[in-house]
């Protein structure tokens, strides 16, 4: 016990929550101070620790596996703030334990990037790990995807009880020879919707459909048709209608559903999960539906081509006015080249009215090369969220957007409007 | 009316296209078709017999498993390539490609893995990835813009000239500001993003020597670069 180094990281998150600071400050005092602190306050927890990570969908189902668990009465520490890093963790934690560092939860569901999750594994061993994906996303940050793919197998062989795998993406699914102590429990597609969801080995140049897994899944996602899916579970055909859009979201769910069933094993009530899966609603600044004047508002999040491409498919652009906002800061990846991994000849037949953001030209000169029309160019957001807005009265709005355009869109919607959020 | 067809081939797409190497493909097939000529595009997988018509050979860059899956095929077609190169036909080869076209890559352990020895280069693995925006600068092509992503740092021979100098970022390495390589009519870089869509210059170039060596003479049509222009001014103004 170091009652002093939680005192102390407790002040430090209350003054710099006065102050407007970030999360990771008070993090970063108590890891200074108390370096076995996190390890110290997840250890007592009934249900350990579970670990969520790939390349996309990690908010949304880190959110998803909390609302599944908290819906069967457990009580669920997580790193809601979205800053999915070890020093945000340890700040998070300090908001929930006792002044003894004691945490009252029975489980703790983490979101952690995939860099941070080993550096976070080292200092807290899992009792399960989720592990989504692995896409060419930020490859300036990590070089390669095998590399990616080899920091989501050190998630893997540190995870104590059960390792949660993606069934159809082939590097995901290839950890589990790496798996040392723990079980190995699946996640999957049906054969006919392997289709939807082609890997990063099937963009371009690249033919056919994965070879058919065999292998077992726990939750299979059977069928999509718009918000409403089937999933198999345990030899049964569940129908659900969900409030998150979009097919990636919904494979997601089945994920989700799979990771609730394995900390639940045999106490989980089926209808109350289902129950609990139709009532998530999306993750802040991960894909929303807004009314703006009177019209609906989507934002579509795409921050690599595997998310740019499942956005265009999920998404009909008839009847729609479409924006696409690119930036290129450091959290949205400074390299443009996954523009040109991801086909836009959806959006030829309706153009597109405006292209904005840092990037604006690289987005409009990639869609002159699929012969798609470009109405409008405005690289400044504000400006260019106002002239879409007022070009488009009386028809519903779509705006695909990188991470850091999202917030920007986001931030200037609540200054020229009143956003209700509808879902 | 089209005033004559070309065909691109493009290697190893599969294994060898991971910085959105499909852009420098598309880019050539639209420009063509602007200047009023026709595209057909075939692409060389390991196994596949190396085809006797191709008129513009393109690669690009992949990871390492890839490099290894196509290393045998690479050495096997290796002479042809050579020997199209010596001719005069036009190439673009990228990253990983352009490290292969090169005499060999000794990785960090020790390793060499040898090239095929088109350009008279040699790559050696370095420690750290040199990642980045890129601006550099050439009397054949103008400012060339780009982004670099690549650990191994190569080194020109006598038998090569650099495609262009760097004056932002690295290029082929940490130590001279040499970006690319050029010999005859084949184009080596380490810069996607992808490299042609920004940089049209280069793209006519390769379309212009592949047209020329078919029908004798090249017929250019009018293409609009306005957005080029804009991207490339863009690219130039961000953090490296
Ligand atoms: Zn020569």
């Amino acid at each position: 016990m170091n009652p002093l180094s939680v005192l102390v990281g407790k002040a430090v998150r209350r003054a710099s929550k006065l102050r407007g600071g970030g999360s990771a400050l008070p993090g970063l005092v108590v890891e200074r101070m108390d370096p076995g602190f996190m390890g110290r306050a997840l250890s007592t927890l009934e249900h350990g620790v579970m670990v969520v990570s790939g390349t996309n969908g990690k908010t949304t189902t880190t959110k998803m596996v909390v609302e599944l668990l908290e819906g069967q009465g457990l009580k669920v520490f997580t790193n809601r703030t979205g800053s999915n890093f070890t020093r945000g963790v340890a700040a998070a934690l300090l908001g929930e334990v006792d002044w003894r560092g004691r945490l009252d939860a029975d489980i703790a569901v983490l979101e952690l990037d995939e860099a941070h999750a080993v550096h976070f594994v080292n200092l807290v061993r899992p009792k399960y790990s989720l592990l989504l994906n692995v896409l060419r996303d930020q490859l300036d940050r990590f070089g390669e995807i095998d590399a990616t793919t080899r920091l989501l197998g050190r998630i893997a062989a540190a995870t104590a009880g059960t390792v949660i795998l993606n069934r159809e993406d082939p590097r995901v699914a290839g950890l589990a020879p790496t798996v040392r102590d723990a079980g190995v429990v699946y996640f999957g597609l049906d054969p006919s919707l392997r289709s939807t969801f082609p890997n990063d080995d099937e963009l371009r140049g690249a033919t056919g459909v994965p070879a058919p897994s065999d292998l077992p899944a726990d939750v299979v996602l059977e069928q999509v048709e718009g918000n409403g899916a089937v999933f198999g579970v345990g030899g049964r055909s569940v129908p659900a209608d969900l409030r998150l859009r979009g097919v990636y979201n919904i494979f997601n769910a089945a994920a989700a559903l799979a990771a609730a069933r394995t900390v639940l094993g045999g106490a989980a009530d089926e209808d109350a999960l289902f129950a609990s899966l139709s009532a998530v609603e999306p993750a802040f600044g991960r894909g929303e539906s807004l009314t703006v004047n009177g019209q609906p508002l989507e934002l579509v999040l795409v921050k690599n081509p595997s998310g740019f491409r499942l956005g265009l498919k999920s998404f009909d652009p008839a009847g729609h006015a479409t924006m696409i906002a690119i930036n290129d800061n450091y959290a949205d990846g400074r390299d443009m080249s996954w523009l040109w991994d991801v086909d836009f000849d959806s959006l030829r037949a309706a153009g597109v009215d405006l292209v904005t953001g840092v990037r604006a030209y690289d987005m409009a000169l990639r869609l002159k090369y699929d012969d798609v029309e470009v109405r409008g160019i405005e690289p400044e957001i504000p400006a260019a969220l106002k002239e879409f807005i007022a070009g488009s009265p009386g028809q519903p709005k779509r705006i695909f957007c990188t991470y850091t355009a999202m917030l920007a869109v986001r931030r200037e919607l609540s200054k020229i409007t009143t956003v209700e959020v509808v879902s | 009316m089209s005033k004559g067809t070309i065909s691109i081939l493009q290697l190893y797409p599969r294994e060898m296209n991971i910085y959105g190497d499909w852009g420098n493909v598309l880019v050539l097939k639209q420009r063509l078709a602007w200047h009023g000529y026709d595209a057909v595009i075939s692409e060389h997988n390991a196994g596949d017999s190396f085809p006797d018509d191709a008129d513009l050979i393109i690669g690009g860059g992949g990871q390492d498993s890839g490099q290894l899956v196509i290393q045998e095929d690479l050495q096997a077609i290796g002479p042809r390539l050579r020997g199209l190169a010596e001719d005069g036909q036009p190439m673009l080869a990228i990253c990983g490609l352009y490290q292969l076209f090169g005499k060999f890559f000794r990785t960090v352990d020790g390793t060499v893995i040898p090239g095929i020895g088109v350009l008279d280069l040699e790559t050696h693995g370095g420690k750290e990835r040199l990642i980045g925006n890129v601006v550099a600068t050439s009397g054949e092509f103008g400012e060339i813009h780009g982004y670099e992503n690549h650990s191994g740092q190569t080194f020109l021979g006598a038998g090569v000239t650099p495609l262009a100098t760097v004056t932002k970022g690295e290029g082929n390495n940490a130590r001279d500001n040499h970006e690319g390589a050029r010999h005859h009519n084949v184009v080596a870089s380490y810069l996607h993003g992808s490299l042609l869509p920004k940089n049209p210059a280069i793209a006519d170039f390769l379309i212009r020597t592949a047209v020329e060596r078919k029908y004798g003479t090249f017929e250019p049509g009018e293409v609009d670069d306005t957005l080029a222009d804009l991207a490339r001014r863009h690219a130039g103004s961000r953090p490296r």
